[in-house]
């Protein structure tokens, strides 16, 4: 054997296989009645004790006003902020002033779910949601537009914790 | 032909079917096993999508195998690579053919078919494809011959991590096949015969030989687990050392058939040692069983299928409760340990048959095993408690601590 390899000294009588492996066997045969851990995925999505926390942060979703149109008001902050230039926004305006946005899209493949969007939006508009099955069959589909962000349902992050809100 | 041979024959293909079939249906079936197995032992559930409680599993994973492509190694030496799973695998399905599965079962026809003419059977036949009277010497023959298609594996890869698992298996492999081999002899002394029907017929008259030869259970056992490559000796295939020792560079159903070679060899190992160990299809406090008949066949079959199903259980049991050796401590283990011991053991119960034959004359079946019995205890703890105490069974750990103070005293 290579010189230099550490051998722990144990007191001899301590050192057995036999015996050990039959203390490891009576420990494996006692796994086998123990309750299953196992979470079943696509029928259980949350267990008693694990629960997805309301800090995910996953695919966006914008938020409507009480006539159905985006709060977005194209300020510009978002794609400003963003680290990943994953957000694409053209502003508008209509007749009486208001600033709307023309095309918002957001590539989530390029986006890194930091939040800023979010944490930046002066309208609490543009949000992550807690949200994680995005399967789709084509790489186009995951550029998300103004109107499949404002028709996703799911809830969306709290960013931080509301128990805790300053981190303490 | 006579009309007897063509019975005979007849017989023999209907059973060579019907143990095939059953030996390739069960293999099968012990990979969902294993996979199950290991998942109560971890607290999981297994797989269990596929069919009722995943019993399509085996299904699913062999025609995912055989739609797979086959894969060639650029450098690899076609001829072997390609031979190389059919000797592994032809080897372990032949074992199953000399194993008796049950008690003799009376058949008698006699029919006559156009062109192939009569064809008779009469009297008890024997559960077995083969009652050859070479018996265990030919599952250690043969049993033997599938290195060969792990070593050509290893070789003909052209492939630094399958030639070193091709090389760490036929290392072990000849290791421990000398300790298998003596740990078989105390048997052969008490029945004197390797005819396996005649090594039940021993072990109806006396005990079962898991008593009077513990030992010899215990030495053939652990390298009955040797020769099988299974964990905690699983050097050839050593996942975290050789990604997948000696099928890294095989797939598709090429891969499958080392897989099936695998597990049939779990089989033959068990029935052997419920053969050899715990009286093959023999039923226990009863001598019911040893009469021909239907309803005697069926029990005992069953019999043999439980002892049969319960070391294939242990094989799995120590899968999942032991960690791998290192490659030194499995040499001494098998050098430094199994063959000593196996020789001593061999030289003890010579003279324990002995003494008990022609010093004190018993001639009772019974008692003389009972006497071996009473010696193996002792043995068995001699064995348990004071050899299996650190340093004598783990021959790097002496050498090492010597080392490593000759090199100032570290560790």
């Amino acid at each position: 054997m290579a010189v230099g390899v550490k051998v722990m000294k144990r007191p001899e009588e301590q050192v057995s296989y036999i015996r050990a492996t039959l203390k490891g066997m009576v420990l494996t045969f006692k796994h086998m009645f123990e309750p299953k851990v196992t979470m079943q995925y696509p029928e259980q999505r949350s267990a008693d004790d694990w629960t997805i926390s309301s800090r995910w942060r996953g695919t966006h979703r914008m938020m409507a006003d009480e006539q159905g149109r985006s709060k977005c008001v194209a300020c510009g902050l978002c794609p400003q902020i963003c680290p990943a230039n994953c957000i694409k926004l053209v502003p508008g305006e209509d007749e009486v002033g208001n600033r709307y946005p023309l095309i918002y899209e957001i590539d989530e493949f390029r986006c890194v779910f930091c939040g800023y969007c979010q944490e930046v939006c002066p309208e609490e508009a543009i949000h992550v949601g807690v949200h994680y099955e995005n399967a789709e069959y084509s790489r186009d589909r995951f550029v998300y537009d103004l109107e499949r962000l404002t028709a996703q349902t799911h809830p969306v992050s709290t960013l931080w914790d509301p128990t805790d809100p300053r981190g303490e | 032909m006579t009309p007897e041979f063509k019975g005979f024959l007849l017989l023999s293909v209907i059973k060579m079917l019907v143990v095939f079939t059953v030996i390739l249906v069960g293999v099968a079936m012990l990979t969902l096993m294993e996979r199950k197995v290991s998942a109560w032992m971890q607290n999981r559930r297994g797989p269990n999508r596929v069919g009722w409680a995943g019993l399509l599993q085996p299904a699913a994973d062999g025609l995912k195998n055989i739609l797979k492509e086959e894969t060639f190694p650029a450098q690899a030496n076609l001829g072997l690579f390609l031979m190389a799973p059919m000797i592994a695998f032809i080897p372990a399905l032949m074992l199953s053919a000399v194993i008796p599965v049950a008690s003799p079962l009376p058949v008698n026809f006699e029919f006559t078919l156009p062109l192939l003419g009569t064809f008779r059977h009469s009297g008890a036949m024997p559960m077995v494809v083969a009652d050859l009277p070479i018996g265990f010497l030919f599952v250690l023959a043969i049993s033997s011959l599938g290195i060969y298609g792990i070593a050509l594996a290893g070789w003909s890869s052209n492939s630094k991590y399958a030639l070193l698992g091709g090389l760490r298996a036929s290392a072990q492999m000849v290791s421990y096949e000398v300790a298998l081999g003596l740990s078989l002899i105390p048997l052969l002394l008490l029945t004197g015969n390797v005819r396996f029907s005649a090594i039940i017929a021993a072990q109806q008259d006396g005990l079962w030989f898991v008593l009077p030869l513990f030992i010899s259970f215990f030495l053939f056992l652990v390298s009955g687990f040797a020769e099988l490559n299974r964990l905690p000796f699983d050097m050839p295939e050593a996942e975290s050392e050789l990604t997948a020792g000696y099928h890294t560079e095989y797939s598709a159903m090429k891969f499958s058939m080392f897989f099936i070679a695998e597990y049939a060899n779990i089989v033959t190992i068990s029935a052997m040692t419920a053969t050899l160990f715990f009286g093959g299809w023999d039923l226990p406090f009863t001598s019911w069983d040893e009469t021909p008949g239907v309803a005697q066949t069926l029990v005992t079959g069953l019999m043999f299928f439980l002892k049969t199903f319960f070391f294939i259980f242990f094989v799995m049991w120590i899968r999942w409760t032991l960690p791998r050796f290192r490659y030194d401590q499995l040499m001494s283990l098998g050098w430094k340990f199994m063959i000593p011991v196996a020789l001593g053991y061999l030289v003890i119960t010579t003279a324990a048959i002995w003494g008990i034959d022609h010093g004190i004359g018993i001639t009772s079946v019974r008692l003389k095993m009972g006497i071996l019995f009473g010696l193996n205890v002792a043995l068995a703890w001699l064995l348990f408690w004071v050899v299996d105490s650190g340093r004598i069974v783990s021959g790097s750990y002496r050498k090492t601590a010597v080392s490593a103070s000759v090199a100032g005293g570290e560790g």
